[in-house]
């Protein structure tokens, strides 16, 4: 540890099996704007560069001032990232939610809470810290302005001394959160060293919670996956970006903002080989997106539930009109407004299927930060490959937390524009039809406008038309215009990217997606050494359904489909791809209160269903 | 003497196209519908430019309006978008490809009632569009219901009387922005074909609203948006002629009575004086004449405003020149080692 006179630990005291290293979940509850945010961020790098398995979780209402906020982080020596409903170690510093917090602990957990609050009142069965976090900010910040912002850091002391956090990572992780601001973090690591000397001194370790240094994390690199899909973005060579402000998505072209003025100005002109654009409202976003991917370039936009409903309109006529687009997706909690700064998996069936008539569109679901990455890659050679827009649907809990991942891999294949006919191309073929099926995949070829053949130009619209892009409203014309659509979804069944599945047994399965993958994981590990009941995983990773999909489903007795929604929405997506008995294996395990899904409740809500089979 | 048969010369324009090919297909509106009249300028304007009709993108909206690319510029790439929301549209097409000459074509309704928002965003942003309002003060594809720039108190067919105050898109396009505003009328060939060459020089969004009388359900007594009541109240601000950058002037004029208004490609307006003083370069004064014009029921005619000069959109984003839609591979994607720095500043 960086100061060596502290190290003589109370703990010892403890006899060694009552050690709990390496497994515990920490919740810091806070007053929203009070600066947490970096206080939590410190505490989980420090635990990351400790080299142990960590995820932070930040459960913030919609607020930039005043409300209450939790942060939580889990440290798991196995490897299990998602939330866990259980708290071992609670940071108490809201006078709001003290008391509900505490109440809500499992007996046994530990709690340091600010002196004045007096929680200890209303529990006899967890360990107490109390600490005065006003003396010790005074202390330590002569400036009463700053004082709100510093005191939060001393708790980042006390919890270090407690869990014995390697000090020298804590300063670490400091210096990052506050990069060039020296002063700030001088200022910062000052009160961590307040709270840390104030605990060595005066409380004695009570609890059996500890951390040790691991090799977990060698090499990896922590992110949110709006970061991840920004990267993304850019390394996929986008050129038109239009957003319009909405939790959870604005970090994401935010960030974007940020990496392009970076790496993507011309060396020899000084000028962007991009155009981004805050739009007025998420309906202009996608018409700009629709009118970019129209003109050939790669163009996106990305937006939460809402802006998905305005969409819809345009969304219709990039699907009938076949112009590509990429939609990113953080979905949030709805209905409505709902809960805007909470996680769900709710717009599935709504974006699948989005707009009037007969439409459906590609959504790829990323797992992780690093399927955020490689998604956004494939979004734009889907949409492009197969003239259509294609949503990448995230969540606020992928989105905006931070997650461990490998670094990120360089693309190992070309940028893919899809079937684009230049001038000397119309030169050698004469003529085209821009809806015809040459190919018998269902895709016709395109020309750009700025096409300098005469043949190039065709009339791009939202009526009915015919292969050569005619205006048209004869049935058969429509119908067989309506029906090469169709192929096209099938051919794109093909080229999205499939399922990972483990296990070839034919008794349980589950069957996930996105964010509940990591709880999923350590559900199925549940289920093996608590019940001896080994599940089979499809982790399916877009619509249309690859076949392997439906396949597993088939194969298998009962197949558990987790999601984060209220209507069981990829299951019903997943009922219209079955046939028969088939649709009769799907259970549902659902879980929608706002909060990422947890191993438990999904192990819990497998049993329930599995006694009565 | 021999007799010698002329071949009569093919009529061509400076790059050698024959009017045809700025032909379109045939019109599907009403006979005597003022937007064929509209077409017909615009055909005629590129023509007279003689701007390669690839380099040309037509978008329009949603309405008898937004029909009408289909019947121009047969060859050039249209797109016939979502009603009321053309602006973004053509926003994103400028976005990827800043050398196209964009041209579009919208409503009353399809501007002033569900576009309203879009139009509103695009003026300000001074996006390099020619914009053109056809204005006939009605729904006419629905059967004629009122549009929100029907006169107060004009009626409809059945005698229904308008008792809402009209939305003036020249005024609000001024006040928000727009670089280059300007009202003609279908019938008024000369004005409209030196607005419509003035607007394809100009770089920056070019405005037109173009009253152009729904001879179906607005062209009847009581109706302010027909023939013969605009022929009858047309006041023009002053007499418009153009002259394009690869001719000469060579019209004489008394200094005092002609403003001379350079554009952004070289091509000049004339501006000559009639009954009044009007100052296209101030906007107040625009905004006056166009407030007056409706307190005295006059259908005032011409160029309102111009600002030539004014960074436009794309100068602002401060995008490549060449367009970004076909952008090689290697200027698009960052090399390994751009990738590498951002992994390492996140372990």
């Amino acid at each position: 540890m960086a100061t060596t006179q502290l190290t003589a630990t109370e703990a010892q005291g403890l006899p060694e099996r009552e050690r709990l290293v390496n497994d515990l979940s920490i919740q810091v509850a806070t007053v929203n704007g009070s600066g947490s945010t970096s206080s939590n961020m410190v505490l989980l790098r420090a635990l990351f560069q400790m080299g142990i398995p960590i995820s932070g979780k930040n459960l913030f209402p919609s607020n930039i001032e005043g409300l209450p906020t939790w942060f939580t982080i889990r440290a798991s020596k196995h490897g299990w990232i998602a939330r866990r409903k259980e708290i071992d170690f609670l940071v108490v510093m809201n006078p709001e939610t003290s008391e509900e917090d505490v109440r809500g602990l499992d007996p046994g957990a530990a709690c340091v809470y600010d002196e004045k609050l007096d929680v200890k009142r209303f529990r006899d069965d967890l360990v107490f810290y109390p600490v005065p976090f006003d003396k010790l900010a005074a202390a330590v910040c002569p400036d009463a302005k700053l004082r709100k912002l510093v005191r939060n850091m001393i708790y980042v002391g006390v919890v270090a001394r407690l869990l014995e956090i390697d000090m020298a990572e804590v300063e670490k992780a400091v210096r990052q959160q506050f990069k060039k601001k020296v002063k700030a973090a001088e200022l910062n690591y000052k009160a961590v060293l307040a709270g840390y000397e104030f605990t060595a001194k005066n409380l004695e370790k009570r609890d059996p919670f500890f951390v040790e240094r691991m090799n977990a994390n060698q090499g990896k690199i922590l992110i949110d996956g709006n970061s991840a899909a920004a990267l993304g973005c850019m390394m996929a060579g986008v050129t038109v970006v239009t957003w319009y402000p909405i939790t959870p998505s604005s970090s994401l072209c935010e960030t974007l903002i940020t990496y392009m003025k970076r790496y993507r100005m011309d060396p020899e002109t000084g000028k962007a080989t991009f155009a981004i654009v805050q739009a007025e409202d998420e309906l202009a976003a996608i018409g700009m997106v629709i009118g970019a991917g129209w003109a050939g370039a790669r163009a996106m936009t990305s937006t939460a539930g809402p802006g998905i409903s305005l969409m819809s309109e345009f969304v219709g006529l990039g699907y009938y009109a076949e112009v590509p687009g990429v939609i990113f997706d953080i979905q949030r909690v709805g209905p409505s407004t709902g809960l805007p700064t909470r996680t769900a998996q709710g717009d599935i069936l709504s974006t699948a299927l989005l707009s009037h008539g007969d439409t459906k569109h590609p959504l790829l679901f990323p797992s992780s930060v690093d399927e955020c990455y490689s998604m956004a890659m494939e979004a734009f050679d889907l949409a492009e490959g197969f003239q259509t827009p294609v949503f990448v649907m995230s969540d606020l809990d992928l989105g905006m937390n931070f997650w461990m991942s490998a670094p990120f891999a360089y693309p190992d294949k070309p940028i893919s524009r899809g079937k684009v006919l230049d001038a000397a191309d119309l030169e050698r073929l004469g003529s085209f039809q821009r809806y015809h099926d040459v190919d018998g995949d269902g895709v016709g070829y395109r020309t750009l406008p700025g096409n300098a053949h005469p043949a190039a130009g065709y009339f791009t619209r939202g009526s009915g038309h015919d292969e050569r892009a005619i205006y048209s409203e004869k049935p058969e014309v429509y119908t067989h215009n309506i029906d090469r659509l169709q192929h096209k979804f099938e051919t794109l069944r093909k080229a999205v990217p499939g399922p990972v599945i483990e296990g070839e047994g034919e008794g349980l399965g589950l069957l996930a997606y996105g964010t509940s993958h990591w709880a999923v994981i350590e559900s199925r590990d549940q289920l093996g050494k608590e019940f001896g009941v080994a599940a089979d995983y499809c982790r399916v990773r877009a619509f249309p359904f690859s076949d392997e999909v439906t396949a597993f489903v088939r194969r298998h007795r009962r197949v558990y489909v987790v999601e984060q929604n209220r209507d069981a929405q990829l299951a019903g997506l997943l009922r219209l791809s079955l046939t028969g008995d088939d649709i009769g294996r799907l259970r549902s395990v659902l879980h929608y209160d706002g909060l990422p899904i947890d191993a438990r409740s999904i192990t819990e809500a497998v049993m329930s269903q599995e006694v009565g089979n | 003497m021999a007799t010698t048969t002329a071949i009569p010369p093919r009529k061509v324009n400076r790059i050698g196209l024959e009017p045809a090919a700025y032909k379109g297909n045939k019109s599907t509106l009403c006979a005597g519908c003022g937007h064929n009249a509209i077409s017909e300028r615009i055909i005629e304007a590129f023509y007279e430019m003689g701007v390669e009709p690839h380099r040309v993108a037509k978008l329009s909206g949603i309405g008898c309006s937004s029909k009408t690319p289909a019947y121009f510029l047969r060859s050039t790439h249209g797109f016939n978008a979502v009603h009321g929301r053309m602006p973004s549209v053509a926003t994103g097409t400028l976005l990827a490809n800043r050398t196209m000459i964009a041209i579009g074509v919208s409503g009353d309704g399809d501007t002033a009632s569900i576009g309203i928002g879009q139009f509103v965003h695009l003026m300000r942003r001074n996006l390099p569009l020619i914009y053109i309002i056809e204005d006939n003060g009605c729904y006419g594809l629905t059967k004629g219901q009122f549009s929100a720039t029907a006169d107060l108190g004009s009626t409809l067919k059945n005698g229904v009387v308008n008792d809402l105050p009209p939305i003036d898109t020249c005024a609000l396009a001024i006040e928000l922005g727009a670089t280059y505003v300007a009202r003609s009328f279908s019938g008024d060939k000369k004005q409209l074909l030196a607005l419509l060459e003035g607007a394809i020089g100009h770089r920056g969004t070019a405005m037109l609203d173009v009253i152009s009388p729904c001879v179906t359900f607005n062209d009847h007594e009581g109706s302010t948006k027909s023939y013969s009541y605009v022929k009858d109240h047309e006041e023009p601000l002053g007499d418009i002629s153009f002259v394009p950058y690869f001719e000469d002037i060579n019209v004489d004029y008394d200094p005092g009575t002609t403003t001379e208004v350079t554009l952004h490609d070289g091509s000049h307006l004339l501006l000559k004086k009639l009954a009044r003083e009007y100052d296209p370069t101030n906007k107040v004064e625009a905004l006056r004449a166009l407030t007056e014009s409706h307190d005295q029921g006059e259908v005032v005619t011409g160029l309102f405003y111009i600002k030539t000069g004014q960074p436009n959109f794309l100068d602002l984003l401060n995008v490549v020149d060449e367009p970004l839609a076909t952008l090689p591979e290697a200027r698009v994607r960052p090399p390994k080692r751009v990738l590498d720095e951002v992994m390492e500043s996140l372990k």
